[in-house]
Parts: C-alpha cells; structure tokens; sequence
C-alpha cells in the first residue's frame, strides 16, 4: 500500500529534523523559523511505499508569506493520506492553535509531541493519554533530534493511515460561534463538496472572513445574505469581530486543555539559561558591539589562523603531487600538447582551488553555529531598526547572512519574507555579501599584494560589500521600491546547544559542493580555457599565448576595464570565466600565468596588477553579478530572466561604478 | 490602568483587551496568541528603540512598536 504523510507544524518545530530520521537524508535544519522553504518528499526507511513529505513551518492555515502557501496548498489540493502534525511541547499553546485547525481537514491525523528530552530536562510533564482524549487523536512522543519515540511514532502513522482514523473530536466550539459555524456548516454542505473542500474547514474559514476560500465556494447571493446575517449575529453577541472571536475561541480552548494536560515547574532551566544568554546578546549598549565582533572575530579565524593555515598546508600537498605526475609524465615521453593539458591546464586550474577548501570550510563551521544557536533571529531583532532605514525589515537580515555563505541558499531564503518588495530588493542585495566561493580570489591576491595586511584586507572588502549593499538600498528605497516598510512579527527561538552532527553536516555537505563544482564546473572550463589559449584562430599551438584566441577575444572586452585600471586580457578572461564559478578565476589566473601549482601563481599575478589595480580588480570581483547557479536562484525567485537580467546588469553596473571610484580615487590620493 | 502595548515599560506585564488594526498583518498578530485576555510581559526594548520583545504562552515573539500600539492591554499592577 502506498502512503504519503506531510509533516506539518510551525516553523521551528523541529520537522526536518523528524524527516531527516525518518528518511535517513540530510535537509538543513537550523535554530530559526524559516529554514525549510520548498516542500522536499522522501521514502521512510524500512517500510517501503510510505512518502513522507517535508514542508515549510506555518502558524495557521492563513499563509501570510510565500512559502507558507506552498504548505496550505499541498495540504488542501494534494490531499495527502495522513498528517503527521509535529508540535513543540516546550511551545505548546501556541502550537496547538495549528492542530485545531488541521483537524478541520478531515485527513486522518497524529501528533507527534517533539522535544520531549527538553520538557523533561526541565521537570514539567504532559499528560499524554488525557491530550489524547481530549483531541480525539493519537498522540506520540518524541525528540526528533535524539531519535527517541520516531519508531514509534512512524507505525502509528502507519497504522492510523491506513485504518482511516480521522479526527473525531471537533466540538471545541462553543456558544456563538459553534452556532455559527454549524449553521453555515448546513448552508454549504453542496458547495463545499463541489469546490473539494472539507466542509468543517470552509464554515471555519466562512466565519473567520478567509476570502479566497470564500470566493472558491462560489457562493450565490441570497446564500451569501444569510452568512452575513450570521456573522453580524455572532459578532454583535460577542462583541467582538469575526477574526478575534475565531481565534479566541481556539486559544480558550487549548487554554482548557492544557490546564488539565500540562504540569508546569517554575519558569524552565533551559528558558531562564536562554533569558540570561539574552540579557547580554541584545543588550542595550552591548548588542551591536557584540554583533560585529562575533563577525569580526569569525573572519579573524577564518583568515588568519586556521582557514589560510591549512590551506596552505593543503596546497603543499597538491603541489607535490602536481611535481610527481609532472616528472612521471616527463619520463613517459608523453606528447607534449597532452602533457601540457594536464599540467598547466587541470592540475593548475582544478589544484589551484582545491587548498581553498579549509577556509572555506572553517568560515561554514562559524556559520553554522549562527544558524544553529538561536542567534540569528537575534541579530534579526537588533537590526531591523537599521534595515528598515533602507526599507526593509529585520528578516532581511537572515537571507543577508545566509549570503555570505552561498548566494543559492540565501536567495531562496527570501521567501519567508512576507512582502513582495521587500523580496526583490533582498534577492538584488544579498549577492553583495561576499560568499565565500571568493575567498580563494581574495586569498591569492592578498598574497600577492598585500602580504601583511591579509586579514584587514579581506575584511575591509567584507565591509565595503556591505556599505555597498546599504547604499544601493537607500537608492533602490528612493526610486524603484517606493513604499512603506512591511511589519515584522518574528518568533525569538531558545538558545541551543548546536549539535556536532548538524555542523558537520553543513561543512560536509559544503565540501562536497565544492569538490563536485571543482571536478566539473572548473574542470571542464580549465581544458576549455587551456585550448583557447593554446592554439590561434588558425588552430596552431602558440608559443606566446598573446597571440592565442582566447587573447583575440579578451582582448575585445579589456577596454572597458581600462579606466579601472586593469586592462589586460587576461584579468578580463578570469572575470568572465568567474561567471561559471567564482572560484574558477584562481584557476583562470594559474592557466593563462603558466604557473604550474598554487604557490607559484602569487608572485605572477604581479605581471599584471599593482596594488591599487589589485584592490580595484578585488572590487569588481566583489560586487559584479554572481555566478550561473546563483543567477538560476535569482532566475526563478524573480520570476522570469528579464527581471533577472535587470538585477545582474544593475549588479555588474555598480560594481564598475565602485571600482572606478576606488581606482580613480586612490590614484588621486597616492 | 488602560493603555496600549507599547507604553508597558519593560518587564511589566499587560492583559489584551483588544487587538486593532486590519489585515494579514492582524490575523498574523491572532494567530500568533495575541488575543483577547492574554497576558503579555514586556522582554525587552531592541536595542535602537525598536522592535520589541514579547513573552506570551510560554514563548518569545517580538513586534514593531507601531503595531504594539494597536494592541489595547489593561497594565497589572505587580
Ligand atoms: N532539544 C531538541 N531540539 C530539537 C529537537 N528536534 C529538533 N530540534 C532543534 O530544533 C531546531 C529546529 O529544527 P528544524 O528541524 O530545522 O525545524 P523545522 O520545523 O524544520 O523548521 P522550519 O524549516 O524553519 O519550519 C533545530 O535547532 C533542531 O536541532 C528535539 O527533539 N529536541
Ligand atoms: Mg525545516
């Protein structure tokens, strides 16, 4: 038999962490709503046909942001066989609120009650047979993280799909609004069959005033008439208006439930531990100060002590290798076009990037403890006063941190904001935050031009993405995203340890994204990038690669970097070869410089850069538009390649206009 | 003592007794336990002035002050 379950509940419940067990994949979790934002299937381990669908976090079954309709949509219109609604049992008011509503669904339920090691730890204890007899629905608890009570729980959802238990239990209305809601119940039983909708569910939805349920029911008017007559019943007895009494009613209830079912101690160890973390995290004087230099101090780490430390521990190691097959192949005798395709071609250009993966793998292990703590939102909370200068709001911020990771995730955590604007200006901001595909770019050319002042410039470069990002959005606010800043309702999550699992996870996962891009993307674009400037137009190997066509062409584009101050051909070769990764113009560089491993491509680079040009050339590199897998993100969460072109040429504009700047600026100066 | 959410200084704690405005934003503000006869305390103030940090049902919820001061609250003496 097959059976498909969706995991519902509210952001930060703890979802894909129960998929993840379920399932045996590795989703990214984190300690932020707003991790999940697609809706991702897998197949359950040891019971074959069962699906188990992961989706994003929603509070109610009114979306209020773009990917909590994608959960009320798979809900509702793919109908799946049963839920597993997942709730937070340190949150459990709250998240109850959502189960009410998911048992008006009509779809067999169970309630998977998370974070039970948590409840525990802190000496208060749920009552899980009475919530049972009081929902009217299996109840099983778990602690997702700990895989403790999963198996449990996956027979019982098992069980109850295929036995077809619905919720039974919906009398949790009383007074006026169960008389409304069950006589609207009776006036559209028709109607709600015919637009496939659970009947319970669209007279809830009537009563609430939930429109687009409303226009779906295709109600006629004198029908119409009534339920307004209804309502205006209902909310003049109650004195209140449809929305609130709604909702009043739900939380009155679970209010009574859990006066019955839970035994709270004293305010919890672990929420007094996250109120003390707090009191310094976002402390009045202390927050910003502590915000920058954890960034600061994470940078630090990342390129001066271990990331640039074993890296180049790293690249000794590729270098070495590099000599060996160089002697080995030397010996053979092989022919000299070949030899030189994997010497100068794949072994400069695919080892040349590789001793990057420390410092990049480092700067991931910090990120992931941002994600993972409970900070994150924080740094949401003390910034959206800043952000909503340029515009936007405090969640903003999420995406823009993401991004200095990787543009591709960052892009697509755009969608739990909850406008459309302030969507857009994020999605053309965040690639401006310096991901860290351009670390190696950065590393080579401190190297080589500013040997002791590493750190500083890298972070300099960090800063001046981010002035950049604050100005153009002061623009962009100005003229093309007028409009009044969107409220900002977020939930603060606890602080948590984060586990070694999940980090090493997302380093994991990194380093093989990196890995696979080096051996594919890079590999392929250093032979084709070795042929180009091997051969002439008229296919003869060249001795001097000025006459190669890949100089023919790059040639043709150099002019417009003269006035930044770089107007070789090769610096606009690596540019454009950066498109297809950032970290192939370290490999670009290495190919066309004829070095023949990492080391030696540091003092060549000097062939074609002073200082000056150098950072100019940093400049660009930083700032113009970012590469195809982020361009696709871009791509779809705009909507449509025009909108995408429009981003990314305004990107590679203001980066030209930014290089120019410092370029023309610091010639002035020194 | 009648008042709106966003004059509660921090740490004292309100009972809501209507929550204004309109919209998604509003039913986003229910849906969150913002309702009718719910206490709330005042966390904290961000550190520039704005937002606000909640504590309600047991949980953390931060709001702009604009919106605090749609939500009408009945002040509880300690
Ligand atoms: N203590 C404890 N923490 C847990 C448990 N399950 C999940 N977590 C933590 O809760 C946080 C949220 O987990 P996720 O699985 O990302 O939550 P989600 O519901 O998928 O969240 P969204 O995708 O944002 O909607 C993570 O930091 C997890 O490590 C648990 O059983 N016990
Ligand atoms: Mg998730």
């Amino acid at each position: 038999m097959n059976i498909t379950f969706a995991l519902i509940g509210n952001p930060n419940s703890g979802k894909t962490t129960l998929f993840n067990q379920m399932t045996g994949s590795n989703q990214r979790v984190g300690n932020f709503p707003g991790v999940t934002v697609e809706k991702k299937d897998g197949p359950v381990r040891g019971h074959k046909g069962v699906t188990v669908v992961d989706l994003p976090g929603i509070y109610s079954l009114s979306p209020y942001t773009a990917e909590e309709v994608v959960t009320r949509d798979f809900l509702i219109y793919e109908k799946p066989d049963a839920i597993i609604n997942i709730i937070d049992a340190t949150n459990i008011e709250r998240n109850l609120y959502l189960t009410l509503q998911l048992m008006e669904l009509n779809v067999p339920m169970i309630l998977a009650l998370n974070m039970m090691d948590e409840i525990h730890s802190s000496g208060e204890s749920i009552d899980i047979q009475k919530l049972e007899e009081q929902l009217g629905i299996p109840v099983v608890p778990i602690s997702a993280s700990k895989n403790d009570g999963v198996d449990e729980l996956t027979h019982r959802a098992i069980k109850c799909a295929e036995h077809k238990t619905k919720p039974k239990n919906l009398d949790f209305c009383c007074g006026h609004v169960h008389n409304a809601i069950h006589s609207i119940a009776h006036l559209i039983t028709e109607e709600a069959k015919a637009a496939g909708l659970p009947l319970r569910f669209a007279a809830a939805k009537i009563v609430e005033g939930d429109q687009p349920v409303i226009d779906r029911l295709k109600l006629m008017e004198p029908e119409l008439d009534i339920i307004q007559h209804i309502v205006d019943d209902m909310e003049s007895h109650l004195n209140t208006d449809r929305e609130a009494a709604i909702a009043d009613m739900r939380y009155a209830f679970i209010e009574s439930i859990c006066k019955e079912c839970v035994k709270k101690s004293a305010p919890s160890r672990e929420h007094l531990r996250s109120v003390q973390i707090d009191n310094v995290m976002t402390h009045k004087y202390f927050a910003i100060p502590i915000f920058l230099g954890i960034m600061l101090f994470v940078f630090w780490l990342t390129f001066g002590i271990f990331g640039s430390g074993l890296s180049d521990l790293l690249s000794l190691g590729i270098d070495s290798i590099t000599q060996a097959v160089d002697h080995a192949l030397s010996q053979v005798n092989i022919n000299p076009a070949l030899h030189s395709l994997i010497i100068n071609g794949v072994f400069a250009g695919v080892g040349s990037v590789l001793s990057f993966i420390p410092i990049i793998l480092v700067l991931f292990f910090f990120l992931s403890l941002l994600e993972d703590s409970g900070y994150m939102a924080r740094v949401a909370f003390v910034m959206d006063k800043l952000l909503r200068k340029i515009g936007l709001s405090g969640r903003s911020f999420i995406p823009m941190l993401i991004g200095f990771g990787c543009s591709v995730p960052a892009i697509m955590a755009t969608r739990t904001l909850p406008s459309e604007r302030d969507r857009k200006m994020t999605i053309i901001l965040t690639p401006f935050m310096s991901c860290s595909a351009k670390l190696p770019i950065y590393a080579v050319f401190t190297a080589a031009f500013f040997p002791n002042h590493g750190p500083l410039v890298m972070i300099s470069l960090y800063l001046l993405g981010i002035l950049v990002g604050i100005l153009v959005g002061l623009l962009l606010k100005k003229t093309v995203f007028e409009g009044s800043p969107v409220p900002f309702v977020m939930e603060l999550p606890p602080y948590r340890l984060p586990s070694a699992k999940s980090v090493t996870l997302k380093m994991w996962e990194r380093a093989v994204d990196f890995l696979k891009r080096a051996f594919t993307v890079i590999f392929i674009a250093t032979i084709i990038i070795w042929a180009l400037q091997s051969f002439d137009f008229g296919f003869n190997m060249v001795s001097d690669t000025g006459d190669s066509m890949l100089a023919g062409a790059g040639k043709l584009v150099a002019p417009i970097f003269a006035p930044l101050g770089f107007s070789d051909w090769r610096a606009a070769t690596a540019l454009v070869t950066g498109l297809t990764a950032k970290e192939a113009m370290v490999s670009t560089f290495a190919i066309l410089l004829g070095a023949s491993d990492t080391a030696s491509v540091t003092p060549l680079l000097s062939q074609l850069f002073v200082p000056l040009s150098a950072f100019s050339f940093l400049t660009f590199s930083l700032l113009y538009m970012p590469c195809v897998a982020a361009m696709a993100a871009v791509r779809r969460e705009l909507g449509g390649w025009k909108n995408a072109i429009l981003a990314m040429s305004f990107q590679t504009f203001v980066a030209w206009i930014a290089a120019f700047l410092v370029y023309q600026i610091g010639s002035f100066i020194f | 003592m009648k008042t709106t959410l966003d004059k509660l200084k921090m740490g004292s704690k309100g009972i809501i007794s209507n929550v204004g405005g309109e919209g998604a934003l509003r039913r986003r503000l229910l849906d969150m336990g913002l309702t009718p006869n719910t206490t709330v305390m005042v966390r904290k103030v961000a550190p520039l002035g704005d937002p606000i940090e909640l504590h309600l049902r047991n949980y953390e919820l931060t709001i702009r002050q604009e919106d605090a001061g749609k939500i009408e609250v009945t002040e509880v003496a300690e």
